[in-house]
């Protein structure tokens, strides 16, 4: 990573944020040259099957899910900006109550028999990637007095090599939680906190249908997988 | 001209700034382990490694991920309540370093991800030589290496502490 850009990624130690303090590394990291780590190839998907219906997650189930029904969609690239194809997508989110599906989640707030809250795509051959689905909703946890998380949406991106692997929360733009939240201020720089916030966008917004959000995702180094012929 | 408004604006962008991280929370478990899990390998040249992933209190880190990846063989687990991960992989060739697999850990707490490496014990002289393992302080060496513990192969991660693993700058 360049140095202009650390002050966009979050610290490990982050004490606001309590589960940092007894998890965050204490050693200074070993940098490796990058020919010997970074720009390496990372892991490939063969074995994942990615059906079209992973897309969407209202289309899981017999009935449709509760709540705002909202598509997600933007483009992978590399730092120079180039598209990052084929390249595996993850999702997952609460529902529109603020609750996930996931047996550790205690919050009192209702499951939807129709929602699981998880979904994957490929991104295409330019870069982009879609998703539908509802609008999750904030959700308490106990990391200070009346801590409620930001809605977000978790996303993980592997991207070709073993640097440019992301893991990251998507949020909503306007969000009165998100200057409350020791997670999204965790980092330092504004305009790395900016990058995780969505953008409305109306060219996105299906008529009768669907809000349209749109966030563009960008992975460290040159990722740029091969022009296809 | 044939090259398009969005590929010129491309071509002169800036070197941009790349997608934060945040931490992988603690709900994942039901979306990001994949259906054949983490024992997709078998036959005699299979091995099993465990391990437990452990916070500055060596507590069990329950809501963890574990990643692996080597010898084009890809792995995930999430930790158990005792913070146990496990894999079944066969051990990747050696190439110009000894044979390892990479590793990275997620969890509730880590704003970003760590990287790391695990070596194999039963490869004494490919490790003497490696490349990685001679640029890292002697004392801490045996963070990245495996050891046999009857039938699997026992890899703990210690985030913090005494034995704290060899993480990498990413
Ligand atoms: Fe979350």
């Amino acid at each position: 990573m360049s140095d202009s850009h650390r002050d966009s990624e979050p610290p490990y130690l982050h004490p606001d944020y309590r589960a940092t303090v007894r998890r965050a590394p204490t050693r200074e990291l070993v940098r490796l040259p990058p020919e010997w780590f970074h720009q390496l190839p990372g892991p490939v998907f063969g074995r994942v099957p990615v059906l079209p219906e992973d897309a969407d997650l209202t289309q899981q189930h017999d009935g449709r899910p509760l709540g705002e029904r909202i598509i997600v969609s933007g483009r992978v690239m590399d730092s120079d900006g180039e598209p990052v194809r084929h390249t595996l997508v993850e999702v997952w989110q609460a529902n529109a109550a603020g609750r996930y599906v996931d047996p550790v989640d205690d919050h009192a707030a209702p499951l939807d028999p129709n929602f699981t809250g998880a979904g994957r795509c490929l991104t295409d051959g330019e870069g982009q990637y879609r998703f539908v689905t509802v609008k999750p909703g904030a959700y308490p946890y106990r990391n200070h007095e009346n801590a409620w998380r930001p809605a977000h949406i978790h996303f993980s991106v592997f991207g070709p090599s073993l640097a440019s692997r992301v893991v990251t929360q998507m949020y909503f733009p306007g969000d009165p939680l998100m200057p409350l939240d020791p997670i999204l201020q965790s980092i330092p720089d504004e305009r790395g906190r900016d990058l995780l916030v969505a953008a409305f966008d109306l060219a996105l917004t299906e008529p009768e249908w669907a809000l349209g959000y749109r966030w563009d995702i960008i992975l460290r180094g040159r990722n740029a997988t091969p022009r296809e012929p | 001209m044939d090259a398009t408004p969005r590929l010129e604006s491309r071509r002169l962008s800036e070197h941009r700034i790349p997608t934060p991280s945040q931490t992988v929370g603690p709900f994942f478990g039901y979306a990001l382990p994949f259906e054949d899990g983490d024992d997709a390998v078998s036959g005699h040249e299979a091995m099993r490694i465990e391990g437990q992933l452990l916070d500055g209190a060596g507590e069990p880190v329950p809501d963890g991920l574990v990643e692996l990846w080597g010898g084009q063989q890809f792995k995930r687990c999430r930790t158990d309540s005792e913070g146990v991960f496990h894999f079944t992989v066969v051990k990747p060739a050696a190439g110009v370093e000894a044979p390892h697999l990479d590793v990275t850990i997620f969890a509730r707490g880590l704003l970003r991800h760590l990287a790391t490496r695990m070596y194999f014990p039963d490869e004494e002289t490919a490790n003497a030589s490696d490349r990685v393992l001679n640029l890292i302080d002697p004392a801490r060496r045996h963070t990245l290496i495996a050891h046999r513990d009857d039938a699997v192969l026992r890899f703990d991660i210690r985030l913090q502490g005494e034995s704290e693993t060899v993480f990498f700058a990413l």
